[in-house]
């Protein structure tokens, strides 16, 4: 501590410079979005005049004006059910998955592990000819369903990884006393293994979230008809259309990311976990 | 903490945990196992297989026709405007890996060492700099589209007065301006992820290390260059790779401040641009020749991915 101080002293000159470094950069980061966010309180004419200047009143007509006129509150519960959809199925079948492969080793369990992890690396989006034909075959484009099947799909290779490694460290004995007890399977990976992994469940859950609900290639390929696109595809369409009223088109970039920030603030811990995950501790 | 039952137990593998226990009975297995594997299989790994399929194939519409073995990667290269298309656009996916590499994984990398540690503010600062990576790639675009729209745009705007009118610039709608003004708003959202990676290595190298570089009087400097750097190579390895995935899979970024051909003149162009293009836009026969595109840029991608991660590992090795 005292070491800490002394060098505090000696470096002190260095160390206002970091700060500086430190806080130009949070502003950097910061002010667009600040900026953002006063603007939509503003109105378009305003924002032309001077586009860096404070609101003098607080409304939210333009947040009004997105969610109405350019069909915001259809996009936005779209992206809901969508991600939400996805990111649910695709935990549940992780889960089934990672628990045996992570606890136990049988013939091809090793080959099955690889196969999923494979997914981790593999440019997807590239195959999507013969899955838009393949889904269309199926009558699934244009659909809501069918776009949940692929991202479910897509968020298989990372919830395995990290729920796998987690499995793998719960003590053997738990599982045992169960067994003896005669509980089957099903229900000792239910009723006590679940549970167990929770901080992991949290990790894959929230981290899975956010790519999916920006993501705009699929939902650009996958959804023709206007009442079923998300958000991303949405303000494709708003972007061109309200091209000169600033003031909706911020509220919509406000609408469209103000979950996952909420998620972020809500969930900072889990987010890191899962950008950090495979790297040390 | 469990010795005991360790002595009691004859563990097949390692100690107490779950690895090495006996497998349930193969329908357990298979249940637990089939809904993940359909899912993945079906709409991950069969698509990737078929697209290698489809790719010698000539197509009409969508239906598919005769085979016609390698001429869809020929006309890849051959047919107008493809030809001039696609070296561009790779060109800039290059061009797009470089400056991040060079910008945003330096800069993330700076930030790291200078947040290392118990530096008062660490956790604001982190989460500050990563927030913008939960942004969507379009909101991104757009949002700097704005800001950097020649007449109304606030970074112009303030530089004229702040006295830097040199500075004011249309930087998106100048062709050579334009991609290098792409490759920091994509360093403005990905730079917190390399600097939380590198802080997660950082936070690896041991603090006895640290010190005895000290007592041998090494400065800042030099415990960086001799011994966190080499120290960090795993981690470099992975930022690397990572990048290279992610610029070579670019779309929404390009696409919302680019346009869908990568105006200005087509000096924001990139890859993931033209397979779009080419599938969704092209002509009758434009899901052969995209499959043959997505067959060439996936064996590319993963190819030297694979590679990059060998050989850091490689480098990985000789250090311990």
């Amino acid at each position: 501590m005292s070491n800490q101080i002394a060098k505090k002293q000696k470096f002190s000159f260095a160390d206002f410079g970091v700060s500086a470094l430190l806080w130009g950069y949070a502003a950097v980061v910061l002010l667009p979005l600040m900026l953002v966010l006063g603007n939509t309180m503003r109105t378009s004419r305003e924002i032309f005049k001077n586009p860096a200047g404070l609101p003098t009143s607080i409304n939210f007509d333009s947040y009004v004006r997105a969610w109405q006129e350019a069909n915001f509150s259809i996009y936005f519960f779209n992206s809901l059910f969508i991600t939400v959809s996805a990111v649910l199925l695709a935990t549940a079948v992780s889960a089934l998955a990672a628990y045996i492969l992570g606890r136990y080793t049988f013939f091809g369990s090793k080959f099955l592990l690889a196969f999923f992890m494979a997914g981790l690396m593999l440019p997807f989006r590239l195959a999507i000819v013969p899955l838009f034909m393949m889904l269309n075959n199926m009558g699934l484009v244009d659909s809501r369903m069918g776009l949940i099947l692929v991202y479910a799909a897509t968020g298989i290779p990372f919830s395995i990884f990290i729920l796998a490694a987690f499995f793998r460290q719960l003590p053997q004995e738990l599982s045992e006393a169960a067994r003896i007890d005669g509980a089957s399977e099903f229900r000792i990976f239910g009723q006590i293994m679940l549970p167990l992994v929770r901080p992991a469940l949290a990790t894959v859950t929230v981290f899975q979230f956010v790519p999916l609900w920006n993501d705009f290639f699929f939902p650009l390929i996958l959804l023709r008809s206007t009442e079923k696109w998300t958000l991303a595809v949405g303000m494709t369409r708003f972007f061109g259309e309200f091209q000169t009223d600033w003031s909706t088109l911020f509220a919509g970039l406000v609408i469209t990311t103000l979950p996952l920030i909420i998620l972020f603030l809500l969930a900072t811990k889990q987010i890191i976990a899962g950008l950090t995950a495979g790297i040390g501790k | 903490m469990t010795e005991n039952s360790e002595a009691k137990k004859k563990p097949r593998r390692k100690a107490n945990v779950g690895v090495g226990q006996s497998a349930p009975p193969w329908p357990t297995i298979i249940a637990f196992l089939l809904p993940a594997f359909v899912l993945y299989a079906v709409f991950m790994v069969w698509p990737l297989i078929q697209s290698m399929y489809f790719s010698m194939y000539e197509f009409k519409g969508l239906s598919r026709e005769g085979f016609v073995g390698l001429d869809n990667f020929k006309e890849l290269f051959t047919r107008y405007p493809l030809n001039e298309q696609l070296p561009r656009a790779f060109m800039h996916n290059i061009a797009f890996f470089v400056g991040t590499m060079a910008i945003q994984n330096t800069m993330g990398l700076l930030f790291a060492l200078l947040l290392y540690g118990s530096r008062k503010g660490k956790r604001f600062f982190q989460t500050v700099y990563t927030t913008p990576y939960l942004i969507s790639a379009l909101v991104v675009g757009y949002l700097w589209s704005l800001m950097l729209n020649p007449l109304f745009g606030p970074v112009n705007q303030i530089l004229k007065a702040i006295g830097l009118d040199a500075l004011a610039h249309p930087w998106l709608g100048d062709p050579a301006t334009a991609l290098p003004a792409i490759i920091l708003v994509n360093a403005w959202q990905w730079m917190g992820f390399p600097m939380l990676l590198f802080a997660a290595g950082l936070a690896n190298i041991s603090e006895e290390i640290r010190e005895a570089a000290r007592m041998d009087g090494a400065t800042r400097w030099q415990l960086f260059r001799k011994i966190e750097l080499p120290l960090l190579t795993p981690v470099i390895g992975i930022v690397t790779v990572l990048t290279f995935i992610g610029n070579f899979n670019a779309f929404g970024i390009v696409w919302s401040l680019g346009g869908v051909d990568g105006g200005p003149a087509g000096s924001t162009d990139v890859l993931g641009l033209v397979f779009y293009r080419t599938a969704f836009r092209g002509g009758i026969d434009a899901f052969g020749l995209a499959s043959a595109l997505a067959v060439l840029m996936f064996f590319f991608i993963f190819g030297i991915s694979t590679i990059a991660l060998k050989k850091f590992r490689k480098v990985e090795d000789q250090l311990t």
